[in-house]
């Protein structure tokens, strides 16, 4: 019944002086972060007159102030939103402008982007930059060591921050129409998810946990989360480009706790010089985004002899939907399991009604980790969450096919919509065309995902043009300019007509088939 | 003939163009979100092309990839030290 900003109350009383993060060597601990978030809690209220259930949003990379504004904006009673420090001016305007920001934190390597955005969304009365001011600063930028001294220290705890079905967080995600939504998460969704989550890796405040993934990615924030809820330590990196800085780091601090994404795993199988000593702390590897190859999962299992592989699925939507209990791996490994502790899921018709094993249909999720919605966006919400048991309940339509064995466990099948999942990260097509289109000389384009052993899917621009310009070189570097690291294509290829609908609409389902080597759909798709 | 750190100036303008600005020779390309996990592979596999020497596992470290003139000054020791040991 509690927010979830107690989790830090609670380790920080109990704790004092045990490493809550680890970043950079420099360890800080549950004290020194408690009484940052406090801090920063109070400069929302002295220096942006922040109110109740406003919204910060933190562009920062994975760094401890990241933690910090999390956890300071929910003390002053307000919704954080964490964006990948990679996305660009037009997302980061489009998201300040659809959560109607209050505050932006953001560090100096980041200020142009911050800045440019900030200007375009009237909403923002303050910019905190951490690592210092740049010389071109506007009005509202305000350096993070000023931000975070007050007059009047208490200011944010004397007032009431509100209960546990407030908003907490706004995780936005892309969708298949293009823009982001976000994904509005309750204090007792998290909890809900969290506490989940922590029975069954049987999570303790013992535990280290090694996290490279982006904290404005769910499954990277819920790093923090949950290690805050434990008491734990999260040893938190940047990126996992040089493997060989990184897997020193689980021997150096005797991690427990290790992540992964199935990119990360396929680098870390190819390592030909691998310690055995770095593996022998970690008693628990998880994984999720997409599926690992079974022959990755042997060898992380043979790399990692003390840890327990999980595999996992989950959406945004519902932070994590199933698990793989790790005992039934060496039988099922293509298999994500189960409903996660305290929720359940079933294979649906189009109706919602459960089907019969072996069946494939929709995955339907129930339980106190389903999101509330989408911010300010009705119609979305509708399609995703729909009626369920009770005249209060909503349901969370996946979007995901799956099918079910005769004992229960899950299968993933394909995805309803066109999604494409890249190095464990969500590309709609649509948003990727949107920026090629914009592009002088691009008649037609598809984005396709070629299936690769390292990226899930490596994304392919397909593209018709006017004449012989622009090159690929030039249509790469504006995909660089306007779209996050993730989303810009590997390859592009040059065609001189794409396959169509009757009503003209580009066929991608076609482009994507032939990308994967499959046989090619019929006219599967409704007129536009 | 370009010299080793103008050939691999070449490389990363080509193919990790950023957000168009030109990298320095001290510039830290990932932090400056230049080149990426996957941009790490890549490269590997070009210098490994182009100046026929191996990159080994335990060489993969920002201070032999993380900037240009880093790059250069490993492939100089690489091409230079062909034999011996890492």
């Amino acid at each position: 019944m509690n927010r979830y900003e107690h989790h830090l109350s609670l380790a920080a009383a109990r704790r004092p002086d045990h490493p809550a993060i680890v970043q950079a060597g420099a360890r800080t601990s549950y004290a020194q972060f408690d009484a940052a978030a406090s801090r920063f809690a109070d400069g929302l209220v002295e220096h942006a007159a922040f109110a109740n259930g406003e919204r910060c949003v933190v562009f920062l990379d994975n760094r401890v102030e990241t933690a910090v504004a999390i956890f300071g904006t929910l003390r002053a009673g307000g919704v954080f939103s964490v964006i990948n420090p990679t996305t660009k001016t037009d997302k980061l305007a489009f998201v300040l402008n659809n959560c109607e920001a209050s505050v932006l934190v953001t560090q100096a390597s980041l200020a142009a982007v911050a800045f440019a955005a900030a200007a375009r969304a009237p909403s923002v009365r303050k910019v905190v930059v951490v690592d210092g001011l740049p010389g071109d600063a506007p009005a509202a930028a305000v350096p993070w060591d000023a931000f975070n001294a007050v007059a009047a220290p208490g200011c944010a705890a004397a007032r009431p921050a509100g209960i546990d079905i407030d908003l907490a967080m706004l995780v936005y995600t892309s969708g298949s129409t293009g823009n982001p939504k976000g994904v509005m998460m309750t204090h007792k969704n998290i909890e809900h998810a969290a506490s989940s989550i922590t029975t069954y890796l049987e999570s303790n405040e013992d535990d280290v946990v090694l996290s490279v993934l982006p904290l404005s990615f769910d499954y990277g924030l819920y790093q923090l989360l949950m290690c805050v809820k434990m008491g734990a330590t999260l040893v938190l990196e940047k990126s996992f480009a040089f493997p060989q800085k990184v897997l020193p780091l689980l021997a150096a601090e005797k991690v427990t706790g290790f992540p992964l994404v199935p990119t990360m795993a396929a680098l870390i199988v190819q390592i030909r010089n691998f310690d055995p000593a770095w593996a022998q702390s970690v008693r628990y590897i998880t994984n999720t985004a997409a599926a690992l190859p079974p022959a990755h999962i042997f060898k992380l299992q043979e790399l990692f002899p003390n840890a327990k592989v999980y595999s996992m699925y989950g959406m945004t939507e519902s932070k994590r939907c199933t698990w793989l209990p790790p005992e039934q791996l060496a039988r099922r490994p293509d298999s994500v399991g189960i409903a996660i502790p305290g929720t359940e899921v079933w294979v649906a018709d189009d109706e919602g009604r459960p089907v019969p094993p072996g069946t494939i249909g929709e995955l339907v999720v129930r339980g106190g980790h389903v999101m509330q919605g989408y911010w300010r966006n009705e119609e979305a919400t509708a399609k995703t969450l729909r009626p369920g048991r009770y005249p209060w309940e909503k349901v969370l339509h996946t979007g995901d096919l799956f099918r079910m064995d005769e004992e229960g466990f899950l299968y993933f099948v394909g995805r309803k919509d066109d999604i494409l999942k890249t190095r464990g990260e969500k590309v709609s097509p649509k948003e990727v065309e949107n920026v090629l289109y914009a592009l002088p000389g691009v008649r037609e384009a598809a984005l396709v995902g070629v299936p690769d052993p390292v990226m899930g899917h490596a994304l392919k621009a397909i593209v018709v043009r006017d004449g012989d310009a622009p090159d690929a070189r030039a249509i790469l570097a504006h995909c660089r300019a306007h779209l996050e690291e993730f989303m810009v294509p590997r390859t592009v290829e040059f065609r001189d007509s794409l396959p169509k609908t009757s009503t003209g609409k580009i066929r991608r389902s076609v482009l994507q088939a032939e990308a994967e080597g499959r046989a090619l759909p019929e006219e599967d798709e409704a007129p536009a | 003939m370009a010299s080793t750190q103008e050939l691999i100036h070449e490389f990363i303008v080509a193919n990790f163009p950023g957000d168009g600005t030109d990298p320095t020779p001290e510039m830290d390309l990932l932090e400056a979100g230049i080149i990426d996990s996957i941009g790490v592979l890549t490269l590997v596999t070009w210098l490994e092309e182009t100046f026929g020497f191996v990159v080994d596992d335990e060489d993969v470290l920002p201070e032999n990839l993380g900037s240009i003139a880093g790059i250069a000054a490993y492939a100089e020791r690489k091409l230079d030290g062909a034999g011996t040991a890492a």
